[in-house]
């Protein structure tokens, strides 16, 4: 008797949440931190929307591909372009429906599926206090003197580190293991992600890092410490986008049409800067914090597109991993 | 016979543990791969590393037990407990700390470069196996310390009356230890050192120092191969087995090893020359050991105090589920350390990457149920298998020496079952059980594994709060994060070892 009572509670709870509309999206962990733009979204959204938004944390594409059309996610945010052509093949993500012309990129996009939130240039991030004239252009980076060192993030394991292969192969491309030769010196090692060797940079262990040309914004905002600048390069930077798509099994297709738009809108778009230290994906320069609109930024933006980074990937690697096997 | 029974239902389920996952990943994968010459390569480097880090720490974990066990002073039970530390790191914090002394800017350097010579470049092959050793150093101190404290006090009192020289005692009472221990402690170090992954980059500068773990992860996340990440995961589990199939061959069958249990006692006074030699080899690992972790100290204790609330908040429920997870892995590990296959496998568990582990519970509970909402039960029964290997390890040795004093006597007694346990075998097993479960909660406490897959939105574990406060640019918020997780990772160990080594005096 009372194990039946029981069973019926469970039963009217999950019909209760059932009619509750319920948009659950799937981000990276550090998206959904309290020191993430999560919060102020979730909270941002739920104003107007007249539901629920619950964040699932974790890996995103391994977590899609395993479970297929049986997703729980009815948007995906926090991809990134590098791996697009793999979460594309799976036929899971839906067209975004936003009009793309709302972009202020500094590329043009075409993409009708994933939908840039966010952008940055990737860029050596170096200590103004150790460096005093930092290069100004790839082959200045290969001529620095061998006692610079940089820390760089494995293109492995590492989205950023992948990131950094592919400009290289941008600029370089048939000499990018060449150039990898020359700096191989000056790499004082590779680490598995970004917080590795942020963390050395940051405890003085390298005077350059791997990062992006946002990533001073954090520490002038928050530390008032103007020691650490982004080195722009004559040749362009890579531009690295996160990326926000709905899956096409979503039952709550509506509901999630409204988010997507919502991501366009300045709500969401002022709780980026701050929270992610990042550009916002729709917004002119003039609206950004002024911290971001003061750093300084390369004149030319460099971009493969999905097709063209799956097609030099495994190469671009490769010639890393042989030049630096050396 | 009950025990038997018990012992087998162990095996099996650790067994089943590890091989159904696995099956589930190769079976959505539809088989196994083909590896490429970069794979091998990295299978090569891995095992060789592996090999080496082993044999390092156990060479220099011999005459630092040897030194801790004969030599007594003030604050060697502390010490004994602190050099665990290491071990029970967090691979990022660890990486910091060792590197705030021997990296470029290091003390070290510093101190070099300060008496004019140049600073030490710690990146490279022989930088990863200053990392595993400094990891695994203390674990291999304290499987073989165990091992010389299991020696019935009566054969000193004998080596002592006979007046044996060193060469004589080495004989008889420090080689038989050595045998019985070393073997082990080497294989435990080198499934350990088989799945570094973000040590070995770090510290061996590069692509160079590519492990069979790093391809495992690149082929989940990047290519979502898991067929690869599979493949790899079973050869890394097959030298495994074949490495536990030689070593344990080494181990042989104890010998009869007869006392009452009493306290040792060191009746013979030791030469000056030697008291200095040991007291050296104790300063010189205690500070090779402790300088890393002073450094991690030192970078987070200001931070300690502003650290934000859910910062504790996840540090409960990672004290939650460190303390489920030390119940589960003595429950698997008391029934597996009483026959010697049990000693390899509780190896499996830990030697299967925990992305490949991972990916097939998720494939196994995804359509009964949402993963996440058992982030913290498969993180629970995750780590416990993690911890499996170092009590069985710790256990088993004691164990088959309680046979051996007291199994024929409990046989004519017929003592049995669970009497048999409550009287001959819990009392006198308290010190390694004490000592594995402050282990199994010390690396419960800073295990990542199995959480990409299984992280759950609104408990997250303190050693995710701590990578999120990195990931948000908060590296000083980190440190204290870090620091805290340290406390309570050797705080838990503590209490543990500690609790083990009371009453053992009965």
């Amino acid at each position: 008797m009372k194990a039946s009572l029981f069973a019926a509670g469970i039963i009217a709870a999950t019909t209760a949440v059932a009619h509750a509309e319920t948009l659950t999206v799937y981000a990276p962990d550090y998206f959904t931190s309290e020191w993430g733009p999560g919060p102020t979204i979730e909270a941002e959204f739920e104003k107007v929307c007249n539901c629920d938004l619950d964040f699932v944390p974790g890996d995103l594409l391994p977590r899609i591909m395993l479970e297929g059309k049986n997703t729980r996610a009815d948007i995906v945010i926090g991809l990134n372009t590098d791996v697009t052509a793999k979460a594309r093949s799976t036929g899971l993500f839906a067209d975004h429906g936003q009009d793309n012309g709302k972009l202020e990129l500094p590329i043009e996009w075409t993409d009708s599926v994933f939908l840039p939130f966010d952008w940055a240039y990737v860029s050596f991030i170096f200590d103004t206090t150790k460096i005093s004239s930092p290069p100004t252009s790839f082959e200045a980076l290969r001529a620095m003197s061998v006692d610079q060192k940089i820390v760089i993030q494995d293109p492995r394991s590492s989205i950023s580190g992948l990131a950094l292969i592919l400009w290289v192969k941008a600029v370089y491309g048939d000499k990018a293991e060449a150039f990898w030769a020359d700096l191989a010196p000056r790499i004082l090692t590779v680490t598995k992600g970004w917080s590795e060797a942020y963390g050395l940079f940051t405890d003085g262990e390298a005077p350059m890092v791997l990062s992006y040309n946002t990533s001073p914004a954090y520490h002038i905002a928050f530390e008032d410490d103007l020691t650490k600048k982004a080195a722009i390069f004559d040749e362009g930077h890579y531009s690295f986008f996160e990326l926000v798509a709905k899956t096409s099994t979503t039952d709550n297709p509506e509901l999630a049409d409204q988010f997507m738009a919502f991501v366009l809108s300045d709500a969401f778009q002022n709780a980026i800067p701050m929270t992610n230290f990042s550009y916002p994906s729709a917004q002119p320069e003039s609206e950004w914090p002024q911290v971001f609109a003061d750093l300084p930024v390369p004149e030319k933006a460099l971009f493969f597109s999905e097709e063209e980074a799956a097609a030099v990937r495994a190469e671009a690697i490769e010639e890393w991993r042989r030049a630096l096997s050396q | 016979m009950a025990p038997r029974a018990l012992a087998i239902t162990s095996a099996g389920l650790v067994t089943a543990l590890v091989a159904i996952p696995l099956v589930a990943v190769f079976d959505r994968a539809g088989g196994i791969a083909t590896l490429n010459a970069a794979d091998w390569a990295a299978l090569r480097f891995t095992v060789w590393q592996a090999f080496l880090s082993a044999l390092l720490s156990c060479a220099f974990a011999i005459p630092a037990a040897r030194a801790l066990h004969r030599q007594r002073f003030w604050g060697r039970e502390t010490l004994i407990t602190i050099l665990g530390a290491p071990f029970i790191l967090p691979v990022i914090v660890a990486i910091l700390g060792l590197l705030a002394v021997f990296g470029r800017e290091g003390m070290l350097s510093q101190a070099l470069m300060f008496i004019g010579l140049p600073r030490i470049h710690i990146y490279g092959l022989h930088g990863i196996l200053l990392a595993h050793v400094f990891f695994n150093l203390p674990l291999a101190i304290r499987l073989i310390l165990q091992g010389w404290q299991d020696v019935p006090a009566e054969r000193f009192r004998l080596v002592a009356q006979l007046g044996l020289g060193p060469a004589a005692m080495f004989r008889v009472v420090e080689w038989p230890v050595l045998k019985k221990t070393v073997p082990g402690a080497f294989l435990v170090v080198f499934v350990v050192c088989l799945s570094s992954f973000a040590v070995a980059l770090t510290l061996g500068g590069g692509p160079k120092a590519t492990t069979v773990e790093l391809a495992i992860y690149q082929a989940f996340r990047f290519d979502f191969d898991i067929g690869k990440a599979a493949t790899l995961a079973v050869l890394q589990l097959g030298f495994v087995g074949i490495a536990a199939a030689v070593l344990m061959r080494l181990v042989g069958a104890p010998k009869t090893d007869v006392g009452l249990g009493r306290e040792q006692v060191f009746l013979r006074r030791m030469t000056p020359m030697r008291k200095l030699l040991d007291l050296l080899v104790i300063v010189v690992v205690a500070s090779f050991l402790l300088l890393p972790i002073l450094s991690i100290v030192a970078a987070g204790v200001f931070e300690l105090p502003s650290l934000p609330s859910s910062v504790f908040q996840s540090a409960k429920h990672s004290l939650i589920v460190a303390l489920a997870s030390t119940a589960l892995c003595l429950l698997f590990a008391l029934p597996l350390a009483t026959f010697k296959l049990g000693q390899t496998i509780s190896l499996f568990g830990f030697a299967l990457s925990p992305l490949v582990l991972g990916t097939g519970l998720f494939l196994l509970i995804q359509p009964y149920a949402n993963p996440f909402e058992l982030a913290l039960v498969v993180t629970c029964v995750t780590n416990a298998l993690m911890a499996l290997p170092f009590a069985v390890r710790a256990i088993g040795p004691a164990f088959a020496q309680i046979n051996a004093d007291y199994g024929r006597t409990a046989d004519m007694l017929n003592l049995t079952g669970w009497a048999r346990w409550r009287w001959l075998y819990l009392p006198r097993l308290r010190r390694p059980i004490g000592f594995s479960a402050g282990l199994a909660a010390a690396l419960s406490m800073g295990d990542l594994g199995v959480i990409v897959l299984f992280a759950d939105p609104d408990r997250a574990t303190l050693p995710l709060q701590m990578y999120r406060l990195m990931s948000a640019y908060q590296m000083e918020a980190a440190s204290g994060a870090a620091l805290l997780l340290l406390m309570l990772s050797l705080g838990l160990f503590w209490i543990f070892d500690q609790g083990g080594r009371r009453g053992f005096r009965a």
